[in-house]
This record gives structure tokens, C-alpha cells and sequence, in this order.
């Protein structure tokens, strides 16, 4: 099925402006995506209609609020293909979903000589929670190196792997190169060794299909506002035998079952990991968007982001000075590129000028720049409502920025 | 050598020509960079780089009949574009000349608007070392 583009676009109010005095070319969606009315209007709708307290109030308004709130949990459990609704934690994010398993999970489980597993892809939240954990616990750190394309070295990996190996955390889909990782193998070997997996999909779950039980990982985070959601939202899912026996997250109202004094007992999952008043609004919005990605099918809205990289790749192939950095065979659709010559931080400005919105830098990610003896790329980066003209626009504004260092 | 205020009259009637075309003032902003004096190779030092600028900024002086002469170089095109600027107004005066002097052409060509908040913050960390500087060397000549 080819997707109606126009039609599709005229969902996003936000694309329907101009920056500059050039309409508004949105390419930094590896960022944040931008929002479908339906998601606009659900935030709208909960809080002039609906809002209220969820789980205990005994009112109308709390017992729709509620419902509401935990179809977004069975909506979630069907796009991941959970087994269970209990195995979706809603929270902050990505980061935060990594951060609560670094805590729990690692607290009561990793010890002093243990091994986790990263890679040189991972952004700063997949990294520095593991440190932290490393440092208290006098675990190790171990990395799994790239090759110069961006792709992960899996001969590497597995000597990495020892009976050592605790946990392996490693990306989906690379967010400053958009390398597609082959997680399901990564997954199969590390629990030949009795390793857990977690898979950062932040970037992965707008564009891939993910079943959490074919690819059989432990946990898997992403966040709402990659999808087309609100922000301030994550989702953690994780295999209910693991989150039953992690500790909880954060002390506070719905995470316990029955405070006294002298004991508290904690809720059942996924109550036990959703301390305090959880983010609501956000949370039933979310379901709108969920909803929009269906409908349009993952399959097809991948095909459109597959086509418009590929036809961006072909056409910035011969403009003299322009270097693509991350050229692994599966992708998601990210261009991250420099221009001989020139820093990505005046590539990006010029590109704003004429109303094409990039992101410049390290992308959270200063390892892998490292890795690439690099300071940072520029990165665009596709959605569905992106089009081929705006494409044209881009390869073309690259390339008359590219000429003015390389004649 | 006319005074402060008439090289920044000069700036603004340069930029004005570009009608807050943000393109446009861009490209032009980069091609002032390109025609900086060439900046010391051994001079690219830790030491030399200004605090608070998101690019990198080298920026050295030295004392010449009085005035205070600046050099100064950066690793983006766009920062050393705004870097000759300052030097074009502040560069070969007297530290009391740089003390005393008003940059208002930075507001009057809109230099806010076209470089966003985290490069303006740059451009002012550069002012600031700049009549740091001179401070420096109006105390050592007052000695």
C-alpha cells in the first residue's frame, strides 16, 4: 500500500508553518517526532472532560480516567506483543526505563566481578547508569566495538561473552548513525551464557516491528514522543518473573499494598514500579498515537522512510566534499553526514536558514564519535510525513553549502 | 583610524543591505571569517581558548604602541565570521577605548535573532575576555 503523504501531513498542524520564511522542513524526528491532531485533541479532551485521580477515586471521572489509562497499557502490551498488560511499566522514558532496571534489577542482582555489556553505539543513557552501577557494585563495563561502517563487530561480542556476563544492554537502532543491530541473535547468545538482555528501542519502535517474545529479550524500553506520543512518556516492559522479583523503583502511593510503621508491602506489577501520580494525560493520549501508527502499518510507513534515505543517499553520492558517516546495511532512516571543510554546527545553522530543521553534534552519543575521530555529524532524519520534495530541498541546500568549501 | 562607533555605522550599513535575510547574512557572515588574518598555528592552545563558547575560540593579544592587538580563530566558519567582527571594531585601540566602548551594532544588526541563544552567549563570553584584556593592559600601562 503507498501512503497518501499530503493527506497524512495534513494531520500535523506544526508541519503547516514557515521558519524563516521558508516552509518548515522537519528532519530532526530521530529527536522527537511531531504530533497527529488525534494526539493533540485526546490531551485536550482528557483534561477539559475527564481528568482526574487514577485507581482509587470512586467517581465517574476517576473510573474513566482509569479506564481509559489502562487500555493505553493493553494497546502498549499489543504493540510489543507482550504476554501480559502487568509486563508494561509506564514511565518518564527511555532513560528513565534503563535507569529503573540499572537500579532495581542491578541493585539486588549484579555483584562485584559481574560483566555488562554495552556497545560503542549506545547514547549516554544506555551508558552512564550502567557506570554508576558498575562503580557501586565493583562490576565491569565491557564494549562492543564497530566497524567502520557503524555496524556492530559480533565477533567481538561473543568473545566478550563469559559465564561472567550478567546483563547485555545494547540499541536497536543506533540514533546517530541508524545502524539496525541484530538484537535477536545478540539476544539467542546471551542467554547461552545466562546473561539478560535489554533493548533500548527508542529509536527501533516507530519503524520496526518488535515482538518481545519472538526476539525473547528481558526487558525493552522506548519512549511515547519518538512515536508520534506525548513526551515525558516511556514504556518498560519486562518478563514478569524479573519484574516480580526486582525491588521497587521509587517509594510512594500506588506502589505499595499496605503501609505500616514497621512494614510496608509492596503492590503487585506493574503497580510497583509506577510510584506517585503517574502522567496521565500523556499516558491516554499515547493511544491515539499508537492507534495512527497501525493504521498506517509499520510495513508502509517504513517503506516511505526506506525510499526517501535511499533516494537522499543516491543523490548526495556525487556532491564533491559531502562524507556520510554510518553506512551499515540495515538502517533506519537516518542520514548522518559531515561536509569537508566545515563543522556541523554551521552546516546545521545554514540548513535552519532555509527553513530545514537538522540536528548537529555528538547526538548523546560522544563515544562513537570518538570511535569515528569525530566531533559530530549532522543528522537528518525521516518520518512518515516527510516528503520527496522536501528531500530535493535538503540535497539540495547540502550541496550548495558543500560547494562553498569544496570548488 | 576611525573611532569605534564609526566602524560599528560601517557594520550596520553592511548588513543592512541583507535585509534580515538570515541565508544570505549567514553566507556573509562566513565569508568575513574567511578573510581574518591567519591565526598562529602554535598559538592553537588550550590556554588561548575563550570559556563559554559551544565552538572552539582561540583568541591571543599582544601590545603594539600602546594598542591592544587581537587575534583570534575558531573552529566553525560561522564563529570566526562573528569573531573578525569583533576584531574589525576593537582590535588595534587603546585599552581605555575598548573599556569604554558601547557594541551596540550587535543588537542593531540583529545578531540575536540570526545566531540563536547558545552563539550569542558565545559572542558574549568573547567580548568579555576581550575587555578583559584591555583592562590588563590599561592597568600595566597606568603602572
Amino acid at each position: 500500500m503507498t501512503l497518501n503523504i499530503q493527506n497524512i501531513r495534513g494531520q500535523f498542524p506544526v508541519l503547516n508553518q514557515q521558519v524563516n520564511g521558508k516552509p518548515l522542513i522537519y528532519m530532526d524526528n530521530a529527536a522527537t517526532t511531531q504530533k497527529p491532531k488525534v494526539v493533540l485533541e485526546a490531551l485536550a479532551a482528557y483534561y477539559t472532560h475527564d481528568n482526574s485521580n487514577i485507581h482509587r477515586g470512586a467517581h465517574t471521572l476517576a473510573d474513566r480516567a482509569t479506564r481509559a489509562y489502562e487500555k493505553t497499557r493493553s494497546l502498549v502490551r499489543e504493540f510489543l506483543n507482550a504476554s501480559e498488560e502487568e509486563e508494561i511499566i509506564f514511565t518518564k522514558g527511555t532513560t528513565e526505563g534503563i535507569n529503573l532496571v540499572a537500579s532495581t534489577y542491578g541493585r539486588k542482582f549484579i555483584q562485584k566481578g559481574d560483566e555488562i555489556i554495552i556497545s560503542t553505539l549506545e547514547h549516554h543513557s544506555n551508558i552512564v547508569p550502567w557506570q554508576i552501577l558498575c562503580e557501586e557494585k565493583g562490576a565491569k563495563l565491557r564494549i562492543i566495538p564497530v566497524n567502520e561502517k557503524g555496524e556492530l563487530e559480533m565477533e567481538a561480542f561473543e568473545k566478550l561473552l563469559t559465564e561472567k556476563t550478567k546483563l547485555v544492554a545494547v540499541v536497536h537502532a543506533s540514533n546517530a548513525l541508524g545502524t539496525v543491530n541484530p538484537v535477536k541473535e545478540i539476544i539467542e547468545k546471551s542467554h547461552k551464557v545466562g546473561a539478560k538482555v535489554l533493548i533500548d528501542g527508542a529509536q527501533s519502535s516507530a519503524h520496526l516491528d518488535i515482538d518481545v517474545q519472538d526476539l525473547d529479550c528481558d526487558f525493552f524500553v522506548m519512549s511515547a514522543h519518538k512515536i508520534y506520543g506525548p513526551t515525558g512518556l516511556g514504556v518498560l516492559y519486562g518478563k514478569r518473573e524479573l519484574l516480580e522479583a526486582m525491588p521497587p523503583y521509587q517509594g510512594g502511593g500506588e506502589m505499595i499494598k499496605e503501609v505500616t510503621f514497621e512494614k510496608t508491602t509492596y503492590n503487585e506489577i506493574p503497580f510497583k514500579f509506577e510510584a506517585g501520580t503517574p502522567n496521565i494525560a500523556d499516558v491516554i493520549a499515547f493511544q491515539k498515537a499508537i492507534e495512527f501508527v497501525n493504521e498506517l502499518g509499520k510495513a508502509n510507513i517504513r517503506e516511505h522512510e526506506d525510499a526517501l534515505l535511499h533516494y537522499a543517499e543516491e543523490k548526495l553520492k556525487g556532491v564533491k566534499g559531502f562524507i556520510p558517516v554510518g553506512t551499515a546495511a540495515k538502517k533506519v532512516s537516518v542520514l548522518s553526514f559531515l561536509i569537508k571543510g566545515m563543522h556541523p554546527f554551521d552546516i546545521g545553522m545554514m540548513l535552519d536558514a532555509v527553513g530545514i530543521a537538522v540536528r548537529t553534534g555528538h547526538h548523546c552519543t560522544q563515544p562513537l564519535m570518538n570511535r569515528f575521530d569525530i566531533e559530530g555529524t549532522v543528522r537528518a532524519s525521516f518520518s512518515v510525513y516527510n516528503t520527496k520534495e522536501e528531500v530535493d530541498k535538503l540535497c539540495e541546500s547540502i550541496s550548495k553549502i558543500a560547494k562553498l568549501k569544496n570548488k | 583610524m576611525s573611532d569605534i562607533n564609526h566602524v560599528q555605522d560601517e557594520i550596520i550599513d553592511e548588513f543592512s543591505i541583507l535585509e534580515g535575510d538570515r541565508e544570505s547574512t549567514i553566507f556573509y557572515i562566513m565569508e568575513l571569517g574567511n578573510k581574518l588574518d591567519e591565526f598562529p598555528e602554535n598559538a592553537r592552545l588550550d590556554e588561548n581558548l575563550i570559556k563559554g563558547c559551544q565552538s572552539k575560540v582561540w583568541l591571543t593579544t599582544e601590545e603594539k604602541d600602546q594598542k591592544v592587538v587581537f587575534k583570534a580563530d575558531s573552529n566553525t566558519d560561522i564563529t570566526k565570521g562573528l569573531i573578525s567582527l569583533l576584531i574589525r571594531v576593537l582590535s588595534n585601540r587603546s585599552p581605555k577605548e575598548i573599556i569604554d566602548s558601547d557594541l551596540y551594532f550587535i543588537e542593531k544588526i540583529g545578531m540575536g535573532n540570526i545566531i540563536g541563544s547558545q552563539r550569542s552567549n558565545g559572542l558574549a563570553s568573547m567580548i568579555k575576555q576581550m575587555k578583559l584584556y584591555a583592562i590588563a593592559y590599561q592597568s600595566k600601562q597606568n603602572v
